[in-house]
């Protein structure tokens, strides 16, 4: 049993296909565990094993997935971490979980997440926070707490979420697991509850880069319900680089100076992986995102003023909670929103909303797309000499519950180096690369747009170096 | 720098009926995020086009073609207030 758990996932997929292990029992022996979850990372687990047979014969061959709160899951309740939908069952299922049904990847269950994507520790859930597998006192990152938590404690063998401006990458990173931000448009983002719809982006947690290739390749794809996804060029590869040799990375300097508040271990950490990627041949040269520190500030405006449109569905009129329906329409509105949403939600939909309002827009959303243009030249002006960006995926190691709870800024700037490439749109990836104070630290490599083939096959070759061992967190 | 009278203004736009506490809170947590985001003001924006979407594409069309589309009684099952035809809400102008 425990055994089989320590299997990844394509090795699982693998000896499913050879016929040397039943989908049934692989499912059965993760839902266990997934039941038994003491870590809150699950809101809903699957009762049994989806009836069908043939998983044999699918490419995913019947691993199932874990899947964050906000894709709408037909007949399963997808909440997105949210009182106003608690209980909510949607009659239709993400785009992005039905491939990966079709695709041999049956839903095992519900994650948990901040409320509405909106945080960094996971700790925004109306359904309680989720726990650190490394350490229980400390939070797993948000907001895709739970799906990254899940992976690294072996409830399941891989999980999709979403990253709007590091809610893959981050808490990948102080999970200490593979989490792949795809290009904007790679994936459908139909079915997915909207935080801000031109930055969302689904993509795969998983406890290697392989299996992050195979998940991600069954994943991305045009979408004819969502107009802004795009055919993925060419064949997502499965990795099979050993070395660096040739490959040009950039350090960005000017995130990764003193502003990027980064910790002693993180950097340490970050300064070996550097010189690991040199002796695999990279070359590794300064490179300079000038506007790249502006990313955090523009973000935080561009995100909740998509996020306050985006949520004004939330009415009590057509799903999830009402309050006070027997006042007048929109005291009912306003109370029920009052109730629905937590703090993060509201401070939010308050920033946006005055972000957008008359007399301010130009001065700050305004403005706010402007540098958005510029951190996108940067970038591409960056790859012109650079094939990948490095940096660490976030300042920190995971920190202790309810350490940044009362000063939202703080935790806004958990993302100051994952927020530039979601504004960019461009695809980055977090893998393990080892521990400070024994806690997992996360190394960032980021591409130009589409490049996730070569950015997974760079990522593969540093991993196999770097041989980071997470077993510890699945106990 | 953002006042009681502003954040309730903000609060009204937003649908969202705040206590008295959560307003003086806002306030006081929203000024200290907005002097963090001012910064970019000061950068030299002039004649930069905005980015309001990283994808270069603009009207996506398809073919019209009918397709079925979700039942009014799958729709209705979720709502709080179902009516044969549609979702039930208070009067506009109930006190």
């Amino acid at each position: 049993m425990s055994e089989l758990i320590d299997l990844t996932a394509a090795q699982a997929a693998e000896r499913i296909r050879a016929g040397d292990l039943a989908a049934a029992e692989l499912f059965e022996a993760y839902r266990e565990r997934a039941t038994a979850d003491e870590l809150n990372a699950f809101t809903w687990v699957a009762e049994s094993a989806p009836a069908r047979n043939g998983e044999a014969s699918t490419p995913l061959g019947g691993v199932p997935v874990a899947v964050k709160d906000l894709f709408c899951t037909e007949g399963v309740p997808s909440q997105s971490g949210s009182r106003i939908l608690e209980g909510y069952r949607p009659p239709y299922s993400a785009t992005v979980v039905e491939k990966l049904a079709d695709a041999g990847a049956p839903l095992l269950g519900k994650t948990n997440q901040d409320e509405f994507a909106m945080g960094s520790s996971n700790e925004n859930s109306a359904f309680g926070p989720v726990l650190n597998p490394w350490d229980r006192k400390r939070v797993p990152g948000g907001s895709s707490g739970g799906s990254a938590a899940a992976v690294a404690a072996g409830l399941a063998p891989w999980a999709i979420g979403t990253d709007t401006g590091g809610s893959i990458r981050q808490p990948a990173a102080l999970c200490g697991i593979v989490g792949l931000k795809p290009t904007y448009g790679a994936c459908s983002r139909y079915g997915m509850i909207a935080f801000a719809s031109s930055l969302d982006q689904a993509g795969p947690f998983t406890r290697d880069v392989t299996d992050a290739a195979l998940l991600f390749r069954h994943m991305a794809g045009h979408d004819r319900r969502d107009s802004t996804s795009l055919e993925f060029p060419g064949e997502i590869e499965l990795p099979k680089r050993e070395d660096l040799k040739g490959l040009r990375l950039g350090v960005p300097e000017d995130l990764t100076g003193a502003e990027g508040g980064i910790e002693p271990g993180v950097r340490e950490n970050y300064n070996a992986t550097i010189q690991l990627a040199e002796s695999l041949g990279a070359s590794i040269e300064p490179c300079r995102l000038p506007h790249a520190p502006q990313a955090l500030s523009a973000y935080y405006i561009i995100a909740p003023a998509e996020a306050s449109a985006n949520l004004a569905r939330f009415d009590g009129v057509r799903y999830g909670l009402r309050v006070d329906g027997d006042k007048d329409l929109v005291t009912m509105y306003s109370r029920t929103r009052e109730v629905g949403f937590g703090d993060e939600v509201k401070r939010r939909i308050m920033l946006g909303t005055y972000a957008l309002s008359s007399g301010y827009y130009d001065a700050y959303y305004g403005t706010a797309q402007k540098v958005r243009t510029k951190i996108s030249e940067d970038f591409r002006a960056a790859f012109e000499r650079f094939d990948f960006i490095v940096l660490p995926t976030s300042p920190c190691v995971a920190f202790e519950l309810g350490a940044k709870l009362d000063d939202p800024l703080a935790m806004y700037l958990n993302d100051f180096l994952a927020v530039p490439m979601s504004l960019a749109g461009i695809p980055a990836i977090s893998i393990p690369s080892g521990l400070s104070e024994g806690l997992p630290v996360g190394f960032q490599l980021a591409g130009p747009a589409f490049s996730e083939s070569r950015l997974l096959d760079a990522a593969y070759a540093l991993e196999r170096a770097i041989g980071f061992d997470g077993s510890r967190a699945r106990g | 720098m953002l006042d009681r009278d502003q954040v309730l203004h903000v609060a009204r736009l937003a649908r969202l009926e705040l206590t008295d506490e959560e307003v003086d809170r806002m306030a006081a947590e929203l000024s200290h995020v907005l002097d963090h985001i001012e910064a970019i003001r000061e950068l030299d924006l002039e004649g930069v086009a905005p980015t309001s979407h990283v994808i270069d594409v603009t009207n996506v069309l398809r073919a019209d073609e009918p397709t079925p589309s979700l039942s009014r009684e799958a729709i209705l099952a979720a709502a709080p207030e179902p009516l044969k035809d549609g979702f039930g809400v208070p009067s506009p102008g109930a006190a």
